[in-house]
C-alpha cells in the first residue's frame, strides 16, 4: 500500500551564488505586525501595489521647499525596501542560508574540525566555507553554466536542462495558479498529470497518422483527459458541495490505481509481450520536438509552456471569464450577488486547470520520459506545482520565474546529489523554506529590519 | 480565498431546522440506490459457484465459534434484496421530509460489504478476526491525525500539516527511540515532534495570518524534506545507532481478550491502541463537556464573541493546536515503534491527507472522525485481504475502493456540512 507516495522527492538549491550565513540572522522581534495584503494570497490587483504611494507624495510636499536629495533617496530605498521584489529575493536567501546551515551540520569534516574548534580553529572554517562553496557551485554548474567542461555548447548545457525541467513545473505551476484566482485548491495535479500522460501515450501508441497531426492529437487528448479529471472535482464541488481538496486529493489515488490498471493490461496501455507496468515507447511522430537538436534535451515542452502562460495571462487579465474566476476567488457571495453562476464558473475553471496540468503530463511522456507512460511520470510534479503557484502568487509571469526558479533548482539538485553526496531532498527544504518566507513578508522583514510595507 | 472550509451561503439563519431542501434529503436514497445497482450488477456479470466461509473464531477464544459457511450466489441474491429494502425504507423517509438514520446507514454499510464479500471469496475463506484487527492497526495513526485535525479546525486553524506531523513524529520515535532505547522514549519524542510542526503552524498562521492551507502543504513537504534529508545524511550512515528503535509489543488483557471476535480484534493489541481508545474519549468529553472545550469551541466559531466576554483567541488557539499536535504525534509514533521497527522515506505515504478526510468526513466531530478514519483503515485491510486469498476484481480496483468511498461519502452523504464558522479565518484584535 505504500507503493504510493503522493509527494516524491526531486530537487533544487538556492540561486547561482554562494552566500555566506550574513550577519543579520537574529531572531524577528515577533509581534502582531499590521496586515499586509500581499501575504502570500492570490490577490487581483497588479503588481505595482508596492510602491506609488511613496512616489506621488514626494513631488506632491515639494511646493515651496524642494525635497532634499537625501529625503529623496530615502523614498527610493523606503520603495525598494517595501516592494514585495525585494521580500521574494530576501525569502529565496534565507532559505539558502537555513540550507547551507543544514548541509553544515550534517558534513562529516565540519563536524569533525568542530571537535578540535578551540586548537585549530581555522581547519573549522575552511571545512565550512568548503562545504558551502562546494555545494553551491555543484548547484550552479549542474543548473546555468559548467566550467568543467571544455566547448560552449557543452559548457552551457546544464542551462537547457534547467528550462526542460522548467517546462512541466510552470505548466502545472499555471493549473495550481488558476484555480487559486477561482478560491479552489487544486492538489489533484497528480492524478491529473497521470490520466493525461496515460490518455496522450495511448493515442501516441494506439493511433498512426504524420507528424502534423499525431502530435497535437495526443496533446489534445492529454489535455482533455486532464480537464475531465479535474472537472470531475470542480463539478462536484459545484453540485453537492464535495470539498475539492478532498476529492482532488482522492482523485489522486483513483487516478494512479486506474493509470497502474491500464499499464497493466494487454490491450489497454501495456506494451505487448511485456510483464512490466510500462507502455511501449513513443512513436517518432508523436513526440514533441527537440529544439536545439539531438544533442540537448530541451523539448517543444517548453514552448508550449510560454504559449500557455501568454494564454493565463491574457485570460485571466482581459477576458470576462477571467474576470468571473476572479470575482468569484476574490468573494464567491458578492460575486453570486452580481449574477455569476458561482458553479458554472468552479466546474469550468477546474476543467481549465485540469487541461493546463494535463498538458504538464503530456509534456512528461511526449517529451521527456518518452521511452513509455509509467505509473510515476509525474515525478512529483503533481505536488511541486503548489508551491511552484505559491511561489509565483498565482499570476502567469510569477509562475514562470517560480518554474524557471523551481527547474533551475532541480537540474542542480541533481548535480548536488551526483558531486557532493549530499540528498536532492535539500532542495525539498529549500523549496519549501522560500514559499514560507515569502507568504510571511513582515517575518522577513523583521529579520532584515526593512521598514513596513507600503500600506502600513 | 483558499480556506479548507465549506461555507454554507444558503442558509442564513444558522438556528434553522437542519433539513433546508428536499434536494439534500434525497442524496442518501441516491447513494443507497447507486451501491444496490453495483452490488446487482455483481452478481448479473460473474456470478459465482461455491461456498464462502467466514472464519470467526481465534485460538485464544474462551469457547469456540463455529465457522459461518453460506452458498455464495443466494447469499448475494438475499443481501440485493435487503439492500434495496433499505433503498425503499430511505426513499420513503425523504418523501416524508425526514432523514435517512444513522444506524440505517450502518445496516446498510455492512450489509454491502458482507454481500461483497460473500460474492468475492467464493470457495474461499474469510479471516473475519484478521481482517477487522488489521483493519484496527491500519487505522490507528488515521485516527490520531484525525483527533488532532478536529482540535485545531473546532479551534478555527485548519490543518492540513497532519501528515507533516505524522512523517516528523514517526522519524523522532525512530530515532530517539533508538537514542533512549526504550519506545516510550520514542513516543515522547514524538509526541513533542508533532507539537513542534503544530508549533510553526501556529507560528505562522495566528502571527502573521499567512493562508492556513499554504502553511499547511508548505510544512508537509518541509517536513518530507527535513526527514529524508537527514534520513540520508545521517541516519542511513549508522542505523544501528540511529534507526533501530524497540517497538511496543502486543498486551493481551486478560479477560476481554478472550471473548470471541471482539476479545483479538479490539483487546489484543499493543498500548498505542489502548492509548487510542483512552484518546478518542478524552477528546471528546474535552471538547462537549469541559470549560476549555467550549472555549476552544467559541474561539472556532465567533472569536469575535469569545474575545469580548475575556477569552484570549489567539492563546487558545495555540495551546490547541499544540495540544492537536501531541496527539498526531502519536499517531506518528505507531509507523516506527509497532508496524515497521525502523523509519523509512516518506513511510506515511500521504496518510494525514486520508486523516483530513476523515475530520471532513466525520463533521469535525471526534468520534465521527474516528469512526471514519476506521472505515478508511478497513477498506484499506479488505483489499490487501481479498488481493491474498484472490479475488475476482483487479487488486487495483481493490486498492481503489477506499478512495471512491470517500468521493461518494463527501458527495452524497456529507454534502454542504458545517466547518466551524471561522475555521481558516485569521482573528485580527480590533
Amino acid at each position: 500500500m505504500n507503493d504510493e507516495t503522493p509527494q516524491t522527492p526531486e530537487t533544487p538549491g538556492g540561486g547561482g551564488s554562494a552566500p555566506e550565513p550574513g550577519p543579520s540572522l537574529e531572531k524577528a522581534p515577533s509581534g502582531p505586525w499590521p496586515s499586509v495584503p500581499q501575504d502570500g494570497s492570490p490577490e487581483p490587483e497588479p503588481e505595482s501595489s508596492g510602491g506609488g504611494a511613496g512616489a506621488g507624495s514626494a513631488p506632491a510636499s515639494g511646493g515651496d521647499t524642494p525635497p532634499e536629495p537625501s529625503s529623496r533617496w530615502r523614498e527610493v530605498f523606503r520603495e525598494i525596501a517595501t516592494g514585495s521584489l525585494l521580500v521574494s529575493v530576501l525569502s529565496v536567501f534565507l532559505a539558502v542560508v537555513v540550507g547551507s546551515l543544514m548541509i553544515l551540520l550534517t558534513d562529516e569534516t565540519v563536524r569533525e574540525s568542530a571537535g578540535y574548534i578551540g586548537a585549530r580553529p581555522s581547519d573549522f572554517f575552511y571545512a565550512v566555507r568548503d562545504a558551502v562553496v562546494d555545494a553551491y557551485t555543484a548547484l550552479f554548474r549542474g543548473s546555468i553554466y559548467n566550467t568543467n567542461v571544455e566547448g560552449f555548447d557543452r559548457r552551457i548545457r546544464p542551462l537547457t536542462e534547467t528550462l526542460k525541467y522548467s517546462g512541466p513545473l510552470i505548466l502545472a505551476g499555471l493549473g495550481v495558479g488558476l484555480a487559486f484566482r477561482a478560491g479552489l485548491f487544486n492538489i489533484g495535479g497528480r492524478g491529473q498529470m497521470l490520466l493525461a500522460g496515460a490518455a496522450a501515450g495511448w493515442v501516441a501508441v494506439t493511433v498512426d497518422l504524420p507528424l502534423v497531426l499525431h502530435l497535437p492529437l495526443a496533446v489534445l487528448a492529454g489535455a482533455v483527459a486532464g480537464a475531465l479529471w479535474a472537472g470531475l472535482a470542480g463539478f462536484l464541488k459545484a453540485r453537492t458541495g464535495a470539498h475539492e481538496v478532498i476529492v482532488t486529493i482522492m482523485l489522486n489515488y483513483v487516478g494512479f490505481y486506474l493509470v497502474f490498471y491500464a499499464l497493466s493490461r494487454q490491450g489497454l496501455l501495456q506494451a505487448p509481450g511485456s510483464g512490466n507496468p510500462k507502455s511501449e515507447a513513443m512513436p517518432e511522430s508523436a513526440k514533441l520536438p527537440k529544439l536545439l537538436g539531438e544533442d540537448f534535451n530541451l523539448h517543444a515542452g517548453f514552448v508550449l509552456a510560454l504559449v500557455a502562460v501568454a494564454f493565463v495571462w491574457w485570460l485571466l487579465n482581459k477576458s470576462a471569464l477571467g474576470f468571473r474566476f476572479r470575482a468569484v476567488g476574490e468573494n464567491p457571495e458578492a460575486a453570486r450577488a452580481s449574477g455569476i453562476h458561482v458553479g458554472r464558473t468552479y466546474t469550468t475553471v477546474m476543467l481549465i486547470a485540469g487541461a493546463l496540468v494535463g498538458l504538464a503530463g503530456v509534456n512528461q511522456v511526449l517529451g521527456t520520459a518518452t521511452s513509455g507512460v509509467t505509473v510515476d511520470l509525474d515525478a512529483g510534479i503533481g505536488f511541486d506545482a503548489i508551491t511552484v503557484a505559491l511561489l509565483g502568487r498565482s499570476r502567469p509571469v510569477g509562475i514562470l520565474a517560480a518554474g524557471l526558479l523551481f527547474g533551475a533548482l532541480k537540474a542542480g539538485g541533481f548535480s548536488m546529489a551526483a558531486a557532493e553526496g549530499i540528498p536532492v531532498e535539500i532542495v525539498l527544504v529549500i523549496q519549501s523554506l522560500i514559499v514560507l518566507f515569502i507568504a510571511a513578508p513582515p517575518l522577513v522583514r523583521a529579520i532584515f529590519r526593512l521598514p513596513k510595507g507600503a500600506t502600513a | 480565498m483558499t480556506t479548507l472550509t465549506e461555507k454554507t451561503p444558503f442558509v442564513p439563519d444558522p438556528d434553522a431546522p437542519v433539513v433546508t431542501s428536499t434536494k439534500g434529503l434525497l442524496k442518501t436514497p441516491i447513494v443507497f440506490g447507486v451501491v444496490t445497482v453495483l452490488v446487482a450488477l455483481l452478481l448479473a456479470f460473474k456470478s459465482r459457484e461455491g461456498d464462502t466461509t467466514f472464519r470467526i473464531a481465534a485460538d485464544t477464544d474462551l469457547f469456540e465459534l463455529p465457522e459461518i459457511t453460506v452458498p455464495s450466489t443466494p447469499s448475494l441474491a438475499t443481501v440485493i434484496v435487503l439492500l434495496a429494502v433499505c433503498t425503499a425504507a430511505s426513499t420513503l423517509l425523504a418523501s416524508r421530509n425526514r432523514r435517512t438514520p444513522l444506524w440505517l446507514v450502518a445496516v446498510f454499510a455492512v450489509l454491502a460489504v458482507v454481500g461483497f464479500l460473500a460474492w468475492a471469496a467464493a470457495g474461499e475463506a474469510v479471516p473475519m478476526v484478521g481482517l477487522l484487527s488489521g483493519s484496527i492497526a491500519l487505522a490507528v495513526p488515521l485516527v490520531f491525525g484525525a483527533l488532532g485535525g478536529v482540535l485545531g479546525e473546532r479551534a478555527g486553524v485548519v490543518n492540513i500539516a497532519i501528515d507533516g506531523q505524522l512523517l516528523f513524529g514517526a522519524f523522532a520515535a525512530a530515532m530517539f527511540g533508538t537514542i533512549v532505547g526504550s519506545p516510550w522514549g520514542g513516543l515522547v519524542a514524538a509526541m513533542c515532534a508533532g507539537a513542534l510542526v503544530a508549533l510553526v503552524l501556529a507560528f505562522f498562521a495566528i502571527n502573521y495570518f499567512v493562508d492556513q492551507v499554504i502553511v499547511g502543504v508548505v510544512l508537509n513537504v518541509l517536513v518530507i524534506g527535513l526527514t529524508s534529508f537527514l534520513f540520508g545524511q545521517v541516519m542511513t550512515e549508522n542505523p544501528t545507532g540511529l534507526n533501530d528503535p524497540p517497538h511496543f509489543s502486543r498486551i493481551p488483557i486478560p479477560l476481554l481478550g478472550e471473548i470471541p471476535i471482539i476479545g483479538p480484534v479490539l483487546f489484543r493489541q499493543t498500548i498505542l491502541v489502548y492509548i487510542m481508545y483512552v484518546g478518542v474519549g478524552l477528546v471528546a468529553w474535552a471538547l462537549y463537556r469541559t470549560k476549555w472545550g467550549l472555549r476552544v469551541r467559541a474561539v472556532g466559531e465567533h472569536p469575535k464573541a469569545a474575545d469580548t466576554v475575556g477569552i484570549k483567541v489567539n492563546r487558545t488557539r495555540y495551546t490547541t493546536l499544540i495540544i492537536a499536535g501531541l496527539i498526531a504525534g502519536i499517531g506518528g509514533a505507531t509507523y516506527t515503534l509497532v508496524s515497521v521497527p525502523q523509519f523509512g522515506e516518506e513511510m506515511t505515504g500521504g496518510a494525514g491527507y486520508i486523516a483530513l478526510a476523515a475530520v471532513i468526513f466525520g463533521r469535525w466531530d471526534p468520534i465521527r472522525a474516528t469512526l471514519a478514519a476506521l472505515l478508511f483503515g478497513f477498506a484499506t485491510n479488505l483489499s490487501g485481504v481479498l488481493s491474498v486469498i484472490g479475488s475476482p476484481v483487479p487488486s487495483q480496483f481493490m486498492l481503489m475502493l477506499p478512495y471512491v468511498v470517500t468521493i461518494i461519502a463527501v458527495a452524497g452523504l456529507v454534502g454542504h456540512s458545517r466547518a466551524p464558522a471561522a475555521d481558516g479565518v485569521p482573528y485580527r484584535k480590533g
